[in-house]
């Protein structure tokens, strides 16, 4: 476990400065080297390090007819499903970029408001696919607020458990697929492959890899199965080797260095201007984390820190997702030792359903079970924003009752979608090359964007 | 009805709640239009669309440095005015949600943009435009954001029918 965790020091070489030792003997021809030709500035401004950030000035301005308008996506492998970029080039040099999302839209807010509110988690676990139990616990910690239930320890220690799993298995995507964009193929074999390890708990605990309809008002949908505590371990035995040799696969190779420093930096006050949470926020150097400042579920009670990066590059922001790997398996660790006994849902019949043999002799139970599967429960007039850490920032649900059995709006306040409006400021006067790379490192996912 | 008795008017104005803690309260006594009360334990300010920007300028002078959530809901045949513009404000450093809420009357849909104030309110604004028909004053481009551009009505809204699209080849002759 943490106690594993490579505490190495890595040395860090940043292109333009002296190559230190190791990094020469670290390859066997030295690490490549711009020709002794060109000059300092034109090498600069090959890296991508160097820009005239005067362009506002009029005469500094390039004819329109020397920019070209390139259309990136919604096709391209690289973007993440069906983001599609409008890029305005100088050269090489990206100036302008705008991000047009839509393309997975279909309405699941609308679909929400004529879901019964016991429905609900299967409509947005559907939203942020790679981290669904993170949707679902949204949205019922936001019906849960207006109905004013409390909920057995063991239920809640359960979505506990399942989230932390989940940001594990969402970050191992994260790093697969920004190692793929950056042309380190190997680690997105890796990393789909350890989070095969989890889904397959998921599928033994919920039946379903993905889009799980497992957290619900009032509880999860069944209790753990019986022998959960050595899939837990075997998780925690199997993923943290791996993690290390995928840092020696990274976190020191000059090459990922190359085309992850200073790439799409953006400080702490672009972040907030522009609604942006998450790792994105935390590698910019604020250790704004919804866990601590905000905690829900009772994750106060387990030790964790927030790990924070320097610089708001897509290297930092790298840095903070395994950082986080390794603080979540450490809470996996945590709550599984503390696992209350007890029911796994609430015992209030009027949201949760009575247990099966219940049913058998009890006329009452029968009632229950039939009245909120046919027509759901009932929920107080009123309306509720909750908001949780996702492994992409802050996920809200915004929920208005009228008092029926339907929300009269079920609103989910997506991280992707806020973060994505990062993009042009983190692409300006940065080369065309450096795009892929910083998409990758935002890590959006399309469905979160377009709902 | 339990209470037939007419009340007796009074010459008191009805004291006006303040919130306790002291970031609001001061935000509060700015403002004489804005009403403050809890929802399910949040603390939510009721504001007059017109002076939704100046709201949220004294809210992020007093602290309040990021957007968290911009949304609409529509209260058709339930409410007049029929829509509702929510704004979920976060504090970092006080710690601290806020949410304004801002009624809209259907016969006058604009409001003035809080791009100024919350950059970030870019595309939540155009997604309110897109999907609710609000027209925020001020927007830099205020165009459809998910839906396709040269859709017509606003999806969202209630009296909008989830509608059906018709089914591609269903007359095509059975492979038997």
């Amino acid at each position: 476990m943490s106690d594993q965790k490579d505490t190495r020091k890595v040395d860090v070489w940043l292109s333009g400065t002296e190559e230190p030792e190791w990094l020469v003997e670290s390859t066997d021809e030295g690490a490549q080297k711009m020709a002794v030709s060109e000059p300092d500035s034109r090498r600069l401004e090959q890296e991508g390090r160097s820009f005239r950030d005067d362009r506002l000035l009029e005469d500094e301005l390039t004819p329109d007819d020397e920019l070209m308008i390139l259309n990136m996506g919604p096709q391209h492998p690289s973007t993440h499903g069906v983001l599609r970029l409008n890029v305005e080039l100088e050269g090489e040099i990206v100036r302008r970029s705008k991000p047009i999302i839509g393309y997975l839209h279909t309405g699941m807010e609308k679909t929400g408001e004529d879901l019964t509110w016991l429905q609900g988690p299967t409509n947005v676990t559907r939203m942020d696919y790679l981290a669904p139990f993170h949707n679902e616990l949204a949205y019922s910690l936001a019906v849960e607020k207006l109905l004013g239930i409390d909920l057995p320890p063991r239920a809640v220690a359960i979505r506990l458990l399942m989230t932390e799993l989940n940001r594990v298995s969402s970050h191992l995507v994260a790093l697969a697929t920004n190692g793929m964009d950056i042309g380190a193929l190997s680690m997105m074999l890796y990393g789909f492959r350890d989070r095969e390890r989890i889904l397959a708990f998921f599928e033994k605990t919920t039946g379903l890899r993905m889009n799980h309809n497992y957290i619900r008002p009032g509880g999860v949908a069944a209790d753990l199965p019986p022998d959960w505590q050595e899939d837990v371990e075997f998780i925690l035995d199997k993923v943290p080797p791996r993690m290390l040799e995928y840092e020696d696969l990274l976190k020191a190779n000059p090459i990922w260095l190359g085309r992850t420093r200073d790439v799409g930096a953006i400080t702490v006050e672009e972040c907030l201007a522009y609604s942006i949470t998450g790792p994105t926020l935390r590698a910019a150097g604020c250790d704004w984390d919804l866990r601590k400042a905000f905690p829900y579920s009772g994750i106060e009670e387990y030790q964790f820190e927030v790990p924070v990066g320097e610089r708001g590059d897509v290297y930092d922001r790298y840095r903070v997702r395994v950082e986080e790997i390794w603080q979540s398996l450490s809470l996996v660790k945590q709550i599984a030792e503390a696992m209350p006994e007890g029911d796994y849902k609430t015992d209030d019949r009027k949201v949760a359903p009575p247990p099966r043999a219940r049913i058998d002799e009890s006329m009452e139970a029968l009632i229950h079970h039939f009245k909120i599967y046919t027509e759901g429960f009932q929920v107080p007039e009123g309306e509720a924003y909750v908001a949780i850490e996702s492994p992409r920032g802050e996920l809200g649900a915004y929920v208005v009752s009228d008092g029926g059995a339907k929300p009269l709006r079920m609103h989910m306040r997506t991280p992707s979608f806020a973060n994505l409006q990062a993009l042009p400021v983190m692409m300006a006067d940065s080369i065309i090359a450096d795009t892929v790379a910083t998409i990758a490192s935002l890590d959006p996912v399309l469905g979160d964007v377009d709902r | 009805m339990a209470d037939d008795q007419v009340q007796e008017p009074t010459d008191e104005i009805p004291e006006r709640a303040l919130p306790e803690n002291a970031v609001l309260l001061g935000l509060a006594e700015k403002f004489e239009s804005i009403q403050w009360r809890l929802s399910s334990g949040q603390d939510v300010f009721e504001v007059p669309k017109d002076s939704v920007r100046d709201v949220a300028l004294a809210a992020h002078d007093a602290g309040f440095e990021m957007l968290s959530d911009l949304t609409v809901v529509d209260y058709f045949r339930q409410r007049t005015p029929r829509f509702a513009l929510v704004i979920n404000l976060l504090s970092q450093q006080h710690l601290l949600r806020l949410r304004l809420i801002a009624p809209v009357p259907a016969d006058d849909v604009s409001v003035p943009s809080i791009v100024p104030v919350y950059p970030g309110a870019n595309f939540y604004e155009r997604e309110a435009f897109d999907l609710f028909g609000l027209e925020f004053e001020g927007h830099p481009d205020l165009t459809r954001i998910l839906m396709p551009d040269d859709w017509e009505g606003h999806p969202l809204r209630k009296d909008y029918g989830v509608g059906s699209i018709p089914v591609q080849f269903k007359d095509s002759h059975q492979v038997k």
